[in-house]
């Protein structure tokens, strides 16, 4: 027998009487109003909320708030970098990006998070090797909780999803609050329609 | 096999030895449950949340073959391939063979209890593969050759000049500067180049769905999608207990997951890796290594339900003035205790003994895993099986047939205060003592409870 069969007819043989599925209810009663949690849960988590009017330039902003930025790389037509994703052949080739930006699919209110996946990123890796990272979110795409959140079809295609809150971070050393521990530095998200 | 059992008692006193260290573990570690406490409480579902977490695990766990059959099932439809590791060295073997068919020679990897308890780095180093612990907890434990002594937080029982000497020993800063800023951004950059030109990453699992085929991952560093976004090849090591039915359970568990372990309401990056990028491998190794045993062990099954918060550890007074590294296992702490019996019933014969039965554990466990009911039932198995140690069965005995007796127990109390106050100090704090090592025997009173009786309220 295989390995395969050894282990699932051990299983077979070990399982207790069945126990039923329970229904797992959708909690969304009398929440607070979605984008006002939304924005305090991503500052709880070290990120940075920005709301910007759809009118607004999406470039300036990025060089206003990254001057020294050198290399920037955007996921998004709607900024345009200093490196075009089109022309990176491997995911490494990514490590010098000082900004990269991305516009997210959805948000959750009760987490502060993003929903991203390879769908948004084009090449994955450019929303951990960038130093920072602008991910822009369109208010009206933010669902109530995570019991919302993992109904949407987008994690059924994604062949990589990512439910991303705040910046990179470790509290390895004595419990100290560091943020850009082997990813992002900082995460700003840009709630703004899509133009 | 006769390897040699764990004296937790013992080797804690080398921890405790050092009164910054455990005060400092101590505290940060009921830091984390104070927090943790916060988020529960501001969630009015929590014991609702609690109850589905423990069913929707009861209920996989008793139907794991089906939904084993369907992730894989799921999994190969994404373009996958499932290795299946009856045992840690069938799992090692694997993940070697991977690596060594494709010529991969560095491997970065995510922290993972399940390659800790198949042992796989020690293996794969010695088969010439480098082996780059990412996370940075994991990495300071790699570098100082020490194991985890927390399953959430790795180097817990560290201070910050800890960390300074063996960074300093071992990727070259300055020893004598023990700034956190410093030495997380010394590993950071000592840990890049890694990424960008390993050959493989690797990744254990947090969860894994069956409907989806998808293996879950839950990090705040970012370190494990750095491991499967940057290499060609991606190896997960999944024990297969992880299963949860379909996502909108999965949401049951992330709500809770790092609230319980950390007082954060999610993760940073809670990732999710279904499929290989395009001319990329992915490999999902299922791991049984005992658990289709333990699953059929009426008093100890539920023990795998557990997602691995760490929150029994942080709450439990016997695991934060002892440290993870005194319990010689894997796994250490309240989860810890009730596990590694499964692994070596002589060699863990003593850790269902570290601990008060206070119920702590099972009162802040996520799953609602009876953790202390089960510390108690192994205390009776090891008992059974002839596993208590000398002194204990002793003193067990004598206990015994004193409490068996009225007049023996009479005898005996009304001797304590007498024996208290003469018996020669060595004798009372003699090495079969345990309890007497690090604290003094309260004063007895010079009277029993019943000679009071007696003389105040006999005659009523």
């Amino acid at each position: 027998m295989s390995s395969r069969d050894d282990i699932l007819d051990a299983v077979r043989r070990n399982q207790p009487v069945p126990r039923p599925l329970p229904v797992v209810p959708m909690f969304d009663d009398a929440l607070p109003p979605a984008l006002e949690a939304f924005k305090a849960n991503v500052t709880r988590m070290g990120g940075q909320a920005v709301e910007l009017p759809v009118s607004a330039d999406l470039d300036a902003f990025m060089r206003e708030r990254f001057p020294d930025a050198r290399v920037t790389c955007s996921a998004t037509p709607e900024v345009t970098g200093t490196r075009d994703l089109a022309d990176v052949q491997e995911p490494a080739n990514l490590h010098d990006v000082d900004v990269g930006v991305v516009r997210a699919r959805f948000g959750v209110a009760e987490t502060g998070s993003v929903f991203l996946s390879e769908t948004e990123f084009s090449v994955s890796a450019l929303g951990y090797l960038a130093q920072h990272l602008i991910v822009l979110l369109d208010p009206d795409a933010i669902v109530p909780n995570l019991h919302q959140a993992y109904r949407h079809e987008a994690f059924h295609a994604a062949r990589y999803a990512v439910l991303m809150t705040g910046p990179s971070a470790t509290a390895d050393i004595e419990g100290i609050l560091i943020h850009g521990a082997q990813g992002v530095r900082s995460l700003t998200v840009v709630l703004t329609p899509r133009r | 096999m006769r390897e040699k059992r764990i004296d937790h008692a013992e080797a804690a006193s080398e921890f405790i030895a050092s009164t910054e260290h455990v005060e400092f573990h101590d505290r940060r570690l009921w830091d984390l449950r104070k927090k943790r406490d916060r988020e529960s409480e501001s969630i009015p579902e929590w014991e609702t949340l609690r109850a589905l977490a423990s069913a929707i695990k009861e209920h996989t766990l008793t139907h794991l073959a089906d939904y084993l059959e369907e992730f894989e099932r799921n999994a190969v439809r994404n373009g996958a391939k499932v290795h299946w590791a009856v045992d840690a060295q069938a799992h090692n073997d694997i993940v070697f063979d991977i690596l060594r068919t494709r010529d991969a020679r560095t491997l970065v990897k995510a922290k993972s209890m399940l390659t800790e308890e198949c042992e796989m780095r020690p293996f794969l180093e010695k088969r010439g593969i480098q082996v780059i612990e990412t996370d940075l907890a994991e990495r300071i434990q790699q570098l100082d050759d020490e194991p985890p002594s927390h399953i959430v937080v790795p180097s817990v029982h560290k201070l910050r000049q800890d960390v300074a000497q063996v960074f300093g020993r071992t990727i070259g800063t300055d020893p004598n500067n023990s700034d956190p800023h410093y030495l997380a951004e010394s590993q950071r950059r000592n840990t890049r180049p890694y990424f960008l030109e390993a050959d493989a990453g690797m990744t254990g699992a947090n969860f894994a769905v069956a409907e989806t085929g998808s293996i879950v991952v839950c990090t705040n560093e970012g370190n494990a999608d750095l491991s499967v976004n940057v290499p060609p090849l991606y190896i997960a090591s999944v024990g297969i207990e992880k299963l949860v039915p379909r996502l909108e359970h999965l949401a049951v568990y992330i709500r809770m997951l790092s609230r319980s372990a950390l007082g954060s309401p999610i993760t940073q990056y809670t990732s999710h890796f279904r499929a290989p990028r395009p001319g990329t491998e992915m490999h999902i190794v299922l791991v049984d290594n005992g658990r289709s045993e333990r699953l059929g062990m009426a008093e100890f099954w539920t023990s795998l339900k557990c997602i691995r918060c760490g929150a029994c550890m942080n709450t439990c007074p016997v695991y934060r003035r002892s440290g993870g590294l005194s319990y010689g296992a894997t796994y250490s702490g309240p989860i810890g205790v009730i596990i590694d019996p499964t692994f070596n019933l002589r060699k863990y014969s003593n850790l269902p003994f570290a601990s008060t039965l206070n119920g702590s554990c099972t009162n802040v466990c996520p799953v609602k895993i009876n953790i202390h009911d089960q510390i108690y039932k192994w205390r009776q198995v090891i008992a059974e099986r002839g596993q208590l140690p000398f002194v204990k069965k002793q003193a067990l005995q004598a206990a015994g047939k004193v409490l068996a007796s009225p007049k023996l127990y009479r005898a005996a109390v009304e001797g304590v205060h007498v024996a208290a106050e003469h018996l020669p100090r060595f004798m009372v704090y003699s090495r079969f003592n345990a309890w007497g090592r690090s604290r003094d025997v309260p004063a007895a009173p010079p009277q029993t409870f019943r000679q009071w009786y007696l003389n105040n309220r006999g005659s009523q």
